[in-house]
């Protein structure tokens, strides 16, 4: 079972620097551990120690946002995609050149 | 035909059509409310007005005084319009890489830019709007992220008025930014129509625009209440774009991009219904025309051209 990760720019030293990463898991919560034993770290900059999503993390399964899908019990399958997305004020434009 | 006292007095009362050509079937319809219709151009008028009327009527506006806003545009351009007429001096923060038409419009109307940052994006234009906000304690900031008449306006005027043109709404999906369009309508037919799905489309821009320096530097608007919405979707530059050119080529609406984004959560649902064998009648926003988006290269070319051309530029 594969599902496609895209990263933010923010987690990528917990990826080696990939934008996209692969793992497993029935459930959100399952592809998080997953992710975790091959990106140490990764976990904990998702989910809060009371076990919520970050306030300023935004995660879509195809898509959709994950908090009206059932949060981390949100269920996955072969083929899923899921992009993790910090939060940031509407309207943003993109920016012309990366930070340094 | 109606006749107004003056032009503000026009803000609202836009019409609803039916989008015959995309709705997947006759039980599952799909209607376009056209806020293009207003004023400015934009769905923006009903909050930038409302926020104007209620400071005044709080006593915090009067005549020469100045008003400060964080804007990526449509707010800037109506909150210009009105300070226009009611003789209020306007300044807005705005990051350095928006469009030319809405800096040439803002200053058309007198109104004074002050950029900010193009690295940071809108979280650096509030950051900035409040920073000078503090400097100049004289200056007046509606802050249209965290303004409760943002999102009455619709409330009181958005909802209802959808209700009445649409009495069998099912579904109502606008675009998240300030998330003003959202909650006031959300709350309004959450109220009077039992089981309606209020559904969220965000832009997903370039991945640069996230590219925060650590995720407690996120914003969340202070008017946003996950509560309100059922679902919400992320809709990135290529289906946005597909979905634009889409309501062009089959309903002949020449909306802005973020309309696409739109459009592209709405077909999603829709879907869902034919595929449950439910009947719904879907309204969407169309939040304002395509001109001001025409220098961005979204409406020329291929979709990978256009694509290309909107990486680093503001399209929602």
């Amino acid at each position: 079972m594969a599902i496609d990760v895209r990263v933010p720019t923010i987690l990528r030293s917990y990826t080696g620097g990939a934008k996209n990463v692969e793992g497993s898991g029935n459930t959100l919560a399952a592809l998080l551990d997953d992710l975790d034993s091959r990106h140490s770290g990764i976990r904990e900059r998702l989910v809060t120690e009371s076990g919520d999503l970050h306030r300023f993390v935004n995660i879509y399964v195809n898509d959709e946002d994950v908090r009206f899908t059932g949060a981390l019990d949100t269920t996955l399958a072969d083929g899923d995609s899921v992009t993790i997305l910090p939060a940031v004020a509407g309207g943003s434009p993109p920016r012309l050149t990366p930070p340094r | 035909m109606a006749r107004y006292d003056s032009l503000l007095d026009s803000v609202g009362g836009t019409p609803v059509v039916g989008l015959p050509r995309l709705s997947p079937s006759a039980d599952v319809r799909m209607w376009a409310k056209l806020e293009d219709r207003n004023p400015t151009g934009s769905v923006k008028d009903r909050a930038a007005y409302y926020m104007i009327a209620a400071a005044e009527k709080e006593g915090r506006l009067r005549p020469g005084c100045t008003v400060l806003e964080p804007t990526s545009g449509n707010t800037g351009i109506s909150l210009a319009m009105i300070a226009r007429l009611r003789g209020y001096r306007l300044v807005c923060v705005m990051p350095e890489n928006t469009s030319i038409e809405r800096r040439q419009l803002l200053q058309m109307y007198g109104a004074e830019i002050i950029d900010s940052p193009a690295a940071g994006g809108s979280n650096q234009a509030v950051a900035l709007a409040k920073q000078l906000a503090a400097e100049h304690p004289d200056w007046v900031m509606l802050y249209q992220y965290g303004n409760p008449a943002n999102a009455l306006a619709h409330y009181e005027t958005t909802g209802p008025e959808l209700l009445a043109d649409l009495p069998t709404i099912t579904h109502f999906v606008a675009g998240l930014g300030t998330t003003g369009t959202l909650m006031g309508t959300g709350r309004f037919l959450r109220e009077r129509v039992p089981g309606i799905q209020i559904v969220a489309a965000e832009p997903r821009y370039g991945e640069l625009v996230y590219g925060l320096r650590n995720v407690d530097e996120g914003f969340i608007p202070e008017l946003y209440d996950d509560s309100v919405l059922t679902r919400r979707f992320s809709v990135g530059a290529r289906d946005a774009l597909l979905r634009t050119r889409a309501l062009i080529e089959e309903e002949g609406i020449f909306a802005g991009i973020s309309t696409g984004a739109i459009l592209h959560a709405a077909l999603g649902v829709a879907a869902e219904a034919v595929t449950s064998g439910v009947q719904a009648d879907i309204a969407l926003i169309v939040c304002d025309g395509g001109w001001k988006y025409l220098s961005t290269g979204a409406y020329a070319g291929t979709i990978a051209e256009a694509e290309r051309a909107l990486e680093g530029q503001l399209w929602a």
